[in-house]
C-alpha cells in the first residue's frame, strides 16, 4: 500500500519533471540573440538537467507533504515536536513567576528597541506597528464577525486624511494663534478613529443582507470609491499630489528632530498596539463579542435568538474601521506626507493575508502576520522584485497546511466549572480550552 | 380579557411564492398554556407558517397578532425576526441550527443575549456591573440546562453533542429567551422511540412549569397524540381540520390527505 504510493507519487513526479522540461526549453534553454539582423539560436543543453531534477524533486516533496498532510487529517496536533514545544511553553507561561519574568524581557525588549537599533530599523518597526494595528482591526471584522472586508485600506486612508487635512486647514490658524501645531496629532488620533467608524457603519448599511462573494467585491468597490473620490477632488485633498508637510507628533511643546521624532512615535504606536489589544480583547470576551461569534456561526439562529444582525454587523465594521482610522493617522505622522497611492486595494490585501496567515480570529495571529508580512520584507529587499511569489507561495503553504494560521486561535471559551449535581457551584469563565 | 382570549391569532395568513400558494388562507388561533400541534403532509406550508410567525417571511396576506399577559394585542407580521423573538416567541428548527463550535453553555448564552445590557463601552470598561451580569448569565444558563437535563454536557462543543442532546440544546437555547411562546419545528425528528418519550416529557415540563406555550410541527403521530390538546391539519397549503386528537384521528379529511384517496 505505502510503497504503491510511493512509486506512483514516483512516476507522476517523473512526468511532471518530462513535462516541465519541454515547458520551459523555450525559456531557459533556448536562447535567441540577434546580431546584425540575423537571429541566432542558442541552445544551452546544460540547463536542461537542471530543470528536470529541480520539476521532480519539487513535485515529489509536494505529493508527499500532501500525503502526510492527509495522514494526519483531523487529529489534533498534539503528537508533533512543535506543538510539544508550544505545550511545554503554554505550561511554562502557567506559572506566574516564569510567565512575568517572560513579559518583563518582551517588555524591556520592547523598551530599548529605538534606542538599540537606531532610526533606521525604529522606522521599519513603526510601520509594522502601523500594520498590527490594522490587521487587529481588520480581525475584528473578518475574525470575529465573518465578514470579509476587501476595502479596508478605504478606512485607513480616511484616518491619514483626516490628520492630512487637519493640518492643511487648521494647522495656518492654529499657527497663527500660537499654538503649536503638534497638538494637531492629539486632536486628529480620536477624531479619526470616530469618523473612520462613522464611515464603517456607512458601509456596513448597504452590505448588511450579503455575505460571501458579494460582500467581498461591494467592500472591495468602497475601497476603491473612496481612493478615487481623494485622488479626484484636488482642490481639497491635493489630488494625486497629496499632503506634504504634516508635522509630526510634538512632545509636549517641544518639537522633537527626526530621530526623537520617530523614537516618540515608536513609542505612541506600542501604547495604541497595547491599547488595541487590550479593547479587543475585552469586546471578544463580551456579550457583544459572543453576539459576534454567533453571528458568524449561523446568521438565521442568531437573530431568531434575538440578536440584531443590524446593529451587529454596523458595530463590527466601526469596530475595525476606528483602528484603521487611528492607523492612518500615525501612518501621516510617521511619513508626514501622504497621497491616495498609499491606499490602493493592495494594502486591503496585504492586512487581509497578516490576519489569515496569522490565524483568523486571533490576536496574536493578526500581531505575528503582520510583523512578519511587513518585516520580512524590509529585511530582506534583495528578494524584493520575488515579494508576490513568495506571498502567493506561503499563503497555499498556509492554507493547506495549517489552516488555522500559523498562531491560531485558542479562543476562551466559557465553561462552567463545579460539580454538575450541585446547585449553588461556583461559575467560571476563565476556562482557556485549546479549540476543539 | 379573557384567560381563553387567544395569545396568537393567525388571520387569514396567505404566502405566496412567485405563483406558488405555500399558504392559502389560514386561521388558527392559541390560548395561553395550550400545547397545539400543526401537522401535514410534507410541503403543506407547516414550516412556511412557522416562518411567516417567525418574521423570516413577510406574509403576503393576513395578520399575526399576539397579546401577552393582559397587554393589549398587537399585529407582529412583517416585523423582523429579533423583534418578534423580543416580543417572547421563539422557536427551534426543523434542521438543527446551533452554534457548532460554540459550547453548550454558549450556545444557551446567546439566548439570553436581550436579557442582558452590556454594549461595547460597558464591555470594554467591565465594570462591576457588568461583571455581575455575566456571573448571572452563568447560573441562569446552568438552570436552564439543568432542566433540559443537559448538565452534563455544559462544556462540550455543540456539534459533538449526540443528536438527540443537540434538538434538546435548540429547546434550550430557545427557552433561554424567556418565551411565552414556543414554536416547535419536528422537535422528535430523527429520534429513538426512548428520547422521543423523554421529549414528551420535557414538553409537558416547559409548559407546567415554565408556563410557556407550546406550537409544535410533528411527524411523529405518537407524540402528536399524546401531548397536544388540539391540533390543526394543513394540507397543500390550506387549513383541513382542526380538533382535539380524537377528532382529528377519525377525521376523513385527514386521513385522505396522509393516505389518499
Amino acid at each position: 500500500m505505502e510503497r504503491n504510493k510511493l512509486f506512483r507519487d514516483l512516476r507522476t513526479s517523473l512526468i511532471i519533471a518530462a513535462w516541465f522540461s519541454f515547458l520551459l526549453f523555450p525559456l531557459l534553454v533556448m536562447k535567441v540573440s540577434v546580431t546584425s539582423g540575423a537571429a541566432l539560436v542558442r541552445f544551452r543543453w546544460e540547463r536542461l538537467p537542471g530543470i528536470a531534477v529541480a520539476a521532480f524533486a519539487l513535485s515529489f516533496a509536494w505529493r508527499r507533504a500532501l500525503e502526510w498532510n492527509e495522514a494526519r487529517g483531523d487529529k489534533p496536533s498534539g503528537a508533533g515536536p512543535i506543538a510539544a514545544l508550544t505545550a511545554r511553553a503554554r505550561s511554562a507561561l502557567a506559572v506566574k513567576p516564569i510567565r512575568l519574568s517572560v513579559s518583563a524581557v518582551l517588555l524591556a525588549v520592547v523598551a530599548v528597541y529605538p534606542f538599540a537599533l537606531g532610526m533606521y530599523h525604529t522606522n521599519i518597526m513603526i510601520t509594522a506597528l502601523i500594520y498590527v494595528i490594522l490587521a487587529l482591526g481588520l480581525n475584528i471584522v473578518v475574525g470575529l464577525g465573518g465578514l470579509l472586508n476587501l476595502g479596508y485600506a478605504a478606512f485607513f486612508a480616511v484616518g491619514a486624511y483626516t490628520y492630512g487635512l487637519l493640518w492643511k486647514y487648521a494647522g495656518p490658524a492654529f499657527v497663527a494663534a500660537g499654538v503649536d501645531p503638534g497638538w494637531l496629532f492629539w486632536i486628529a488620533l480620536p477624531t479619526a478613529g470616530v469618523l473612520a467608524a462613522v464611515f464603517g457603519a456607512l458601509l456596513s448599511l448597504p452590505v448588511l443582507r450579503l455575505r460571501g462573494d458579494y460582500l467581498a467585491i461591494i467592500t472591495l468597490a468602497f475601497g476603491e470609491i473612496v481612493r478615487m473620490v481623494l485622488q479626484n477632488s484636488g482642490a481639497v485633498t491635493g489630488g494625486a499630489t497629496g499632503i506634504s508637510l504634516i508635522p509630526r507628533p510634538w512632545f509636549f511643546g517641544l518639537r522633537l528632530p527626526p530621530r526623537q521624532a520617530a523614537t516618540y512615535i515608536y513609542y505612541i504606536a506600542v501604547a495604541l498596539v497595547a491599547l488595541t489589544v487590550f479593547v479587543v480583547r475585552r469586546i471578544e470576551d463580551s456579550r457583544v463579542g459572543r453576539a459576534l461569534e454567533a453571528m458568524r456561526e449561523d446568521e438565521i439562529a442568531c437573530e431568531a435568538m434575538g440578536v440584531d444582525l443590524v446593529r451587529n454587523k454596523l458595530v463590527t465594521f466601526s469596530l475595525g474601521a476606528f483602528w484603521a482610522g487611528i492607523a492612518g493617522v500615525l501612518l501621516a505622522a510617521q511619513t508626514t506626507y501622504i497621497n491616495p497611492d498609499s491606499f490602493t486595494l493592495w494594502e486591503s490585501i496585504t492586512v487581509l493575508m497578516a490576519v489569515v496567515i496569522g490565524g483568523t480570529g486571533s490576536i496574536p495571529g493578526a500581531i505575528g502576520g503582520a510583523l512578519l508580512l511587513k518585516l520580512l520584507p524590509e529585511y530582506f529587499r534583495p528578494l524584493a522584485q520575488y515579494r508576490m511569489l513568495i506571498y502567493g507561495i506561503a499563503m497555499i503553504l498556509v492554507i493547506i497546511f495549517k489552516p488555522d494560521g500559523l498562531f491560531p486561535r485558542n479562543r476562551k471559551k466559557y465553561t462552567f466549572e463545579g460539580a454538575p449535581s450541585e446547585g449553588g457551584a461556583s461559575p467560571a469563565a476563565d476556562g482557556q480550552e485549546a479549540r476543539r | 380579557m379573557s384567560a381563553t382570549d387567544p395569545i396568537l391569532e393567525i388571520d387569514r395568513l396567505s404566502m405566496i411564492f412567485g405563483g406558488l400558494r405555500a399558504i392559502d388562507d389560514v386561521s388558527l388561533h392559541i390560548r395561553e398554556g395550550e400545547i397545539c400541534a400543526l401537522i401535514g403532509p410534507n410541503g403543506a406550508g407547516k414550516t412556511t407558517i412557522f416562518n411567516c410567525i417567525t418574521g423570516v417571511y413577510r406574509p403576503t396576506e393576513g395578520r399575526v397578532t399576539i397579546r401577552r399577559g393582559s397587554g393589549q394585542r398587537e399585529a407582529i407580521q412583517g416585523l423582523k425576526p429579533n423583534v418578534i423573538n423580543r416580543k417572547g416567541l421563539a422557536r427551534t428548527f426543523q434542521n438543527i441550527r446551533l452554534f457548532g463550535n460554540m459550547t453548550v453553555l454558549e450556545n444557551v448564552m446567546i439566548g439570553r443575549h436581550n436579557a442582558l445590557a452590556a454594549g461595547v463601552l460597558r464591555a470594554i470598561a467591565r465594570d462591576a456591573a457588568t461583571r455581575d451580569e455575566e456571573e448571572r448569565l452563568i447560573d441562569d444558563c446552568r438552570r436552564i440546562l439543568v432542566k433540559m437535563r443537559l448538565d452534563p454536557f455544559i462544556n462540550e462543543t455543540a456539534r459533538n453533542l449526540p443528536y438527540g442532546a443537540q434538538r434538546r440544546l435548540e429547546i434550550a437555547r430557545a427557552l433561554a429567551t424567556d418565551p411565552f411562546l414556543l414554536l416547535l419545528d419536528e422537535p422528535v425528528a430523527g429520534m429513538n422511540p426512548h428520547e422521543t418519550k423523554e421529549l414528551e416529557e420535557t414538553i409537558n415540563l416547559i409548559r407546567d412549569e415554565e408556563k410557556v406555550t407550546i406550537l409544535l410541527i410533528e411527524h411523529d403521530m405518537s407524540l402528536v397524540m399524546n401531548v397536544s390538546e388540539r391540533i390543526y391539519v394543513l394540507d397543500y397549503g390550506r387549513l383541513i381540520a382542526e380538533g382535539t386528537p380524537d377528532e382529528i384521528k377519525g377525521n376523513p379529511e385527514v386521513i385522505k390527505a396522509y393516505l389518499g384517496e
